[in-house]
């Protein structure tokens, strides 16, 4: 069977999340691998979720807020602008694909982005070939 | 009249001694130990043999603190003897809690070990480059070595453990307070963080805080530091915020970050992706450009993050194996 990657989508309320329903209501197609969960702010994103979709499964994650002076909170998309390239050098120095987790920013107009977005996404992740992450952690290495 | 005296062990696994010497920094409490309890096997410091724990009852001891890692066949066999043989099993020390310094060994993998250790270590001989393997053949003799597992584990992931006792090493005092309340029968709940605090190191740390800004890192010799003020907030790299307290803030109060080695703080999953959290808060910056210059000013931010507990992070450890 082909591989078809699983995709964590983190979405801000205010932009990003509009600009993914706006990608529907536009009725612009894209790979349905995307599994979106809704947040308030992109700030609301823990690197830890990040870190946790991954060991549970997920194939890569995508983290979207607004663009940069946008944000309803004022500052909430800078603090996540910060957060991402610290936690992507761990990332990296543990092994993981860079292309894994991935941060882009998304306007409530931007649908047509979005799908585009989600849709080079999962072709990357689709050449990556399945996480090992989660299915390493499950085998016991102590012989051999 | 003469009560049965308490029967304990203590062992080390992947471990460096020093929580062996947290046990004796008690001082005299030390004797008060030696009057209430029977130390049946102690490496580092009384007589008794491995046949002699095997030889003992299932159950027959009444506390083990076992310190270090699992990383070869001895601590895993030893842990699961003394798992055996033990009314209650601690996990003391960062090592045994979180998989310690020891655990930062999941950077790499075996083979790299080995090469750098056996193979490129510039003062081996060169006619006397060997990797040691588990069984060697010398005339009619088999020899044996443990074997050296690709991992480093926490001791958990091996046997069930009762108690957690965090620090590198734990405080002396939370080991003597330990000890009183694990031999008065008070037990808390399995499973339950002991010699320790329900907050985290900032809680207890008398520096003043205010609003965290901070343009660039420094390490402790880069810059002549504020007596009084959070380090973190002179950009100071300081774990204070996501780590546990107990340990009596002696890192931050004697002007080095804390670094971490009491564990997550409570209701902390993971203590390096919270404190990266925490460090997107606190980087005075809006330009990416920028941002990423401030964090290039934090060498070894992974080692940094999980100084004493890669093996019990999310993640635990290298792909690149």
């Amino acid at each position: 069977m082909s591989f078809e990657p699983r995709i964590l989508g983190i979405l801000c309320n205010w932009c990003s999340y509009a600009g993914a329903d706006l990608a529907g209501t536009s009725r612009i197609h894209y790979p349905p691998n995307i599994r979106i969960i809704r947040v308030m702010c992109s700030a609301r994103v823990d690197p830890t979720f990040v870190v946790k979709a991954l060991v549970s499964g997920a194939d890569g994650v995508l983290i979207c807020g607004c663009h940069p002076g946008d944000c309803h909170y004022s500052e909430g998309n800078y603090k996540t602008m910060r957060r991402i390239p610290l936690l992507k050098k761990v990332l990296t120095d543990l092994g993981v694909e860079d292309d894994r987790v991935r941060l882009e920013w998304i306007s409530a107009s931007e649908g047509q982005r979005f799908a585009d977005i989600v849709k080079d996404m999962t072709e990357r992740i689709r050449a990556l070939g399945p996480s090992r992450i989660s299915a390493e952690l499950n085998v016991d290495p102590r012989e051999k | 009249m003469a009560a049965k005296k308490l029967q304990i062990a203590l062992y080390w696994g992947a471990a460096c001694g020093g929580c062996d010497v947290a046990v004796l920094d008690t001082n005299e409490f030390i004797l008060d130990v030696a009057a209430l309890a029977d130390i049946r096997l102690w490496p580092i410091a009384v007589d008794g043999k491995y046949e002699d724990v095997e030889a003992m009852a299932d159950g027959e001891l009444d506390l083990t603190f076992f310190n270090g890692a699992v990383r070869n066949s001895e601590n895993e066999h030893l842990a699961k003897l003394l798992r055996r043989k033990s009314k209650l099993l601690v996990a003391f020390g960062s090592c045994a809690h979180m998989g310690g310094i020891p655990g930062l060994a999941n950077l790499t993998n075996r083979e790299a070990i080995f090469s750098s250790i056996y193979l490129q270590n510039p003062s081996i001989e060169p006619g006397n480059k060997k990797i040691p393997h588990p069984e060697t053949c010398l005339d009619d003799h088999v020899l044996e070595l443990p074997q050296f597992y690709k991992r480093v584990y926490k001791l958990a992931d091996i046997v069930p453990v009762d108690y957690f006792l965090p620090g590198c090493p734990p405080a002396p005092e939370q080991v003597k307070l330990s000890i009183l309340a694990l031999a008065g029968g008070k037990l808390p709940s399995k499973g339950s963080t002991i010699g320790a605090a329900e907050r985290n190191v900032c809680d207890d740390c008398q520096r003043s805080k205010s609003e965290k800004k901070i343009k660039r890192f420094y390490r402790p010799y880069e810059i002549i530091q504020d007596p009084e003020k959070c380090l973190l907030e002179q950009g100071i790299v300081c774990m204070g915020p996501v780590t546990r307290s107990g340990c009596g803030v002696r890192c931050p109060e004697s002007g080095m970050g804390c670094r971490g080695c009491y564990g997550p703080a409570p209701d902390v999953l993971d203590q390096g992706t919270k404190f990266i959290s925490a460090l997107g808060a606190i980087i005075d910056s809006k330009d990416p450009k920028e941002i990423a210059a401030i964090i290039s000013g934090l060498p070894d931010l992974t080692s940094t993050l999980y100084r004493f507990g890669l093996p019990a992070s999310f993640l635990q450890r290298s792909l690149k194996s």
